[in-house]
């Protein structure tokens, strides 16, 4: 099974391609035909990459089940997986059938729908295993055409204006890092991410344009790749794609975008920005800690008075990718571990908030607050889930929630105690708007008319929810699963990102005597 | 002429005497009604004559005391160019025949113009590469205004001929002033001159030059003819002219620079990219607001030809290569583009309206996602091969120093990907609205699929361009 990781990626790939040329006809048959490749698709993926989780070494902090093949203009296919992205790749894996499980309702071009999330799925697995630049900017832009057809086509009222945004908006991020990328490739001779992690990219002051730039080469391509990252993450200030898109896209689409797609930012901060540009990183760190703290508190306010469920969420993603990449830019092992725990946390609890709020809006499509309460009379079980799930986003001792947030605040501590303080209010914070919702869609009298005749969650909406709560209170309990398996990883990037920071202290000194 | 010499020019002597048999042919043997035979025919030997040369051509040899140079860059640039021009000749022929404007000339221009073309990339002289650029041009003039009974195909005729023979003059006059600085208008002459100092002169020259090459690549700033062109000529005519003059108009800048100014590539460097900033930019910011699929292709085709500079600008053989790959790449997507547009109709009336495409993919689902697949490459956005000709461009520009350029045009692509979004809007997610007709010739069908298959599959290799643009390359930058 050595090319395990090519499998994954083109189960769903192959699936998509039946799906395309063989499946016709426009009526419900055909749907459901589709609807069920998908699934079995997405299912087989997950069993498959079950072998990589198993057959992975956890002691091994090189790159495993690599394969490496030639490409066009001196380019290489090449895949492989190291602690920091095998997580990841469980993490698409495992949402995707439930993802697929969660379309169930949709009536409208269900073939095109399922092409779309199956192709999706195989290229957000690319991005996590890709080794060559290149390879990875292609999975990392073509994820957006799925995307943008998603929200296009099956979001809300306003899904146009979402999905131009959600396009234009990454779009721009990226291909600056696409330049950043081939200055990359010129400097070093080679778009192979292992040998590019052992580069030492220049970090000499350098003058552009009568502006003289600390740090040099590592700074300019910092600050490309940042523009990306901190997009795709999203960071405050340049989130405001993020609630929209939400808001606007289907229910399914939401899942993806909150608990896969944004976790590509906080994995290429690991992959490439912290390992390859060190000197760059350590000089801009302050930056990405105040963005941070300000995107914990402030978009925690903003989630505060949304009237509109998944805003709200969305806003709440938001501050809960601070903390990510607070714990990212910490670069201790606390921090980084905390960062990849909240990331996969993240996924599954910001995945399964956006379905509770899909539950209740395919029975009375809105999502507006104020159109619900006292759901707890006729829903019961829903209650109890959005209950589990709130109190996980919130961070509850005891769910997953809980151990992300306290590593990545343990990890600043040490680093930056005032951004620490501030973090930790967002905690507060995030209790209030949370509870706040739950409160107002949940608790109370039942006295809407047209809620009277709500009904409880069917069996394929508790079958969806079952591995979600499984898998956050597993984590919850015994996080070293985790831990142990990204552990040695992290290590090893943490202790070459110190090795490469006494340049810091050199290019400073200099940059000063320069000045004076 | 030796008979070395007729040897390197046999490829472009057969064209003219076909053209001239078909002439023949076309006259005495009942006029219009056989003008679909000729069309095939000529299109197959395109064709044929393509892979003639693709297969056959080794080495570099020149002709009639260096007026006329064989090499591994003329052979690509007119494989390029003579399959484009197949490929438009097939898929328009049934669009011109339901519509009574497939005249027997049709095809007989076309080979003209493509003969013209061909000298064009061989040119090894100024006076060669002037002949060449006009028996083109004469030709395109006429076909441009070939529905004689519509005011706009008319005028686009003219206007195309009036601006055209305007760049002309300005490319005259650049020519006669490098030959009153240089003593000669053998390239490799110029080249030889340029060691003992460059005189301001010949700068001059060697501007004006350029400036009348950017009329007929449609760089801006003298892309004002494009737009109005595209829009009024027949749209297989327009197919035509995104495709197979851009290639020959390129290569001919690049045969310019190389051959005559090799030595000198700061000089035209800068020139060059200049034109590319503005081509890209010009091209993305005006296409926005353009409503006629047309007009945008041709907004499209500026911005495309931005980028093929921008290699130019790199005055390096990675540059050239990188230029090569990409017109290769933006003729194949513009090939299937225009078969889609072929075949876009209502009521027996081609229809150009961007809001006529509402809701296409409903209707239409094969037709639409092989046009997705084609706008995506388009804009740039992997995985499909627009990508790669995009990836090589900004290369050749950071390899070769020239950084802004490749910020600047990547830039460019984030606003150009919006109007092609903007198609895919009217096609995916539009309100639905009298649709239009989907009469698609099969030609047109094949054209369209098998360009968008490229587009994915070409992913895997490219389909091996890329070390023949190598070899290409190589040859020109010595």
């Amino acid at each position: 099974m050595e090319n395990v990781l090519s499998i994954i990626i083109f189960i769903p790939l192959v699936a998509a391609a039946v799906l395309a040329l063989f499946l016709r006809g426009n009526d419900a048959a055909s749907a459901r035909n589709a609807k069920w490749v998908a699934l079995l698709a997405t299912t087989a993926t997950f069993l498959v990459s079950l072998v990589v989780l198993t057959g992975f070494d956890p002691a091994n902090t090189g790159m495993q089940f690599l394969e490496d093949y030639t490409w066009i203009l001196g380019l290489h296919y090449k895949m492989g997986v190291d602690g920091i992205s095998v997580l990841f790749v469980m993490l698409t894996t495992f949402l995707m059938p439930i993802t697929i499980l969660a379309c169930w309702p949709v009536e409208t071009r269900v073939k095109e729908y399922m092409i779309a999330f199956l192709v999706l799925e195989a290229l957000m697995i690319g991005v996590f295993t890709a080794l060559d630049l290149v390879l990875f900017y292609l999975f990392f832009e073509a994820g957006l055409i799925p995307m943008f057809l998603i929200i296009g086509i099956w979001g809300g009222k306003e899904r146009i204006y979402a999905a131009f945004k959600f396009f234009l908006y990454t779009f721009l991020g990226s291909v600056l890092m696409l330049v950043a990328m081939i200055a990359m490739y010129v400097d070093a001779g080679t778009t192979d991410m292992v040998k590019l992690l052992t580069h030492d990219f220049g970090h000499d002051t350098i003058s552009v344009l009568g502006f003289s730039i600390v740090g040099g080469l590592q700074t300019l391509l910092f600050l490309a790749f940042f523009a990306s990252f901190a997009v795709k993450m999203p960071m405050w200030p340049v989130h405001t794609w993020l609630p929209d898109a939400h808001v606007q896209a289907p229910t399914a689409g939401s899942v993806i975008l909150a608990a896969i797609m944004l976790k590509m930012g906080g994995y290429g901060f690991l992959r490439f920005s912290l390992p390859m540009f060190p000197v760059g990183a350590d000089l801009l760190t302050p930056l990405v800690f105040w963005m941070s703290a300000i995107a914990i508190v402030y978009t925690s306010l903003v989630a505060l008075v949304q009237q509109d469920m998944k805003k709200l969420i969305a806003y709440s993603s938001v501050a809960h990718m601070g903390y990510v990449t607070m714990g990212i830019f910490a670069a201790n092992q606390q921090g980084v571990d905390g960062a990849i725990f909240q990331m996969l946390s993240h996924g599954f609890i910001s995945g399964a908030l956006f379905l509770c709020v899909g539950v209740i809006y395919d029975r009375m499509h809105t999502r507006d607050i104020d159109a619900y309460g006292g759901l707890v009379n006729r829903m019961p079980g829903y209650a109890l889930i959005f209950m589990f799930f709130t109190m996980a986003n919130v961070g509850l001792p005891g769910t997953s929630g809980f151990v992300g947030e306290f590593l990545t605040l343990m990890g600043i501590f040490q680093v930056n105690t005032w951004i620490a303080a501030i973090a930790t209010s967002g905690v507060i914070l995030s209790a209030s708007y949370a509870l706040w919702l739950y409160r107002r869609v949940v608790f109370g009298d039942l006295i809407k008319e047209s809620l009277k005749t709500i009904t409880d969650m069917t069996g394929r909406e508790k079958l969806i929810f079952a591995p979600l709560v499984a898998m956050t209170l597993l984590l919850g309990v015994y996080p070293s699963l985790v831990t142990d398996l990204i552990g040695p990883s992290v290590t090893a990037l943490v202790a070459d990102y110190h090795a490469a920071l006494p340049a810091v202290a050199e290019v400073a000194d200099a940059a000063h005597a320069a000045t004076n | 002429m030796t008979p070395a010499d007729f040897q390197t020019v046999l490829p472009e002597v057969i064209l003219a005497l076909a053209a001239m048999a078909a002439l023949l042919f076309g006259a005495f043997a009942g006029k219009d009604d056989r003008a679909t035979l000729i069309t095939w025919a000529i299109a197959i030997l395109f064709a044929g004559t393509a892979l003639w040369i693709g297969l056959n051509g080794t080495g570099s040899r020149s002709a009639f005391g260096g007026m006329f140079t064989d090499d591994p860059f003329a052979r690509f640039a007119k494989v390029t160019i003579l399959l484009s021009a197949a490929a438009v000749l097939v898929m328009t022929q049934d669009y011109m025949s339901r519509r009574g404007l497939l005249r027997f000339e049709y095809p007989i221009l076309i080979t003209l113009s493509v003969i013209g073309m061909m000298m064009m990339v061989s040119a090894g002289d100024l006076m060669s590469l002037y002949m060449g650029l006009e028996l083109q041009s004469l030709a395109l003039y006429v076909v441009a205004s070939l529905r004689r009974d519509s005011a706009k195909s008319t005028e686009a005729g003219l206007k195309y001929f009036v601006l055209g023979a305007l760049s002309s003059g300005l490319l005259l006059y650049g020519a006669s002033l490098t030959y009153g600085f240089a003593g000669t208008t053998l390239f490799s002459g110029i080249l030889s001159t340029l060691g003992d100092g460059v005189p301001l002169g010949l700068l001059f020259g060697l501007v004006f030059m350029i400036s009348g090459l950017a009329f007929k690549v449609s760089a801006a700033p003298f892309h004002m003819w494009t737009p109005d062109v595209y829009e009024g000529s027949p749209t297989p005519i327009t197919a035509f002219f995104a495709t197979a003059p851009k290639v020959a108009a390129m290569a001919l800048i690049a045969r310019l620079t190389f051959d005559a100014f090799g030595t000198i590539p700061a000089q035209w460097g800068q020139v060059i990219a200049a034109l590319s900033v503005i081509s890209m930019f010009l091209g993305a910011i005006a296409a926005i607001g353009q409503k006629d699929i047309k007009r945008l292709m041709a907004y499209s085709s500026i911005a495309h030809m931005g980028y093929a500079l921008m290699g130019l600008a790199a005055g390096t053989a990675g540059g050239v290569q990188a230029m090569l790959v990409y017109m290769a790449i933006y003729v194949t997507m513009n090939v299937g583009t225009f078969a889609f547009i072929l075949s876009v109709e209502r009521d027996g009336h081609p229809v150009t309206d961007i809001a006529a495409l509402n809701m296409l993919s409903k209707k239409e689902p094969l037709k639409a996602g092989a046009m997705l697949f084609l706008l995506f490459s388009l804009a740039g956005v992997p995985p499909f091969v627009g990508f790669f000709g995009k990836f090589y461009v900004l290369k050749a520009a950071v390899d070769a120093g020239l950084t802004w350029l490749a910020v600047a045009g990547a830039v460019a692509s984030v606003i150009g990907a919006f109007y092609y979004l903007r198609i895919v809007f009217y096609m995916y997610f539009g309100k639905e609205t009298e649709g239009v007709e989907s009469r698609m010739a099969p030609v047109q069908w094949v054209m369209l699929m098998g360009a968008a298959a490229i587009m994915l599959l070409g992913i895997i290799n490219l389909f091996g361009i890329d070390p023949a643009a190598a070899i290409a390359a190589e040859s020109l930058v010595r």
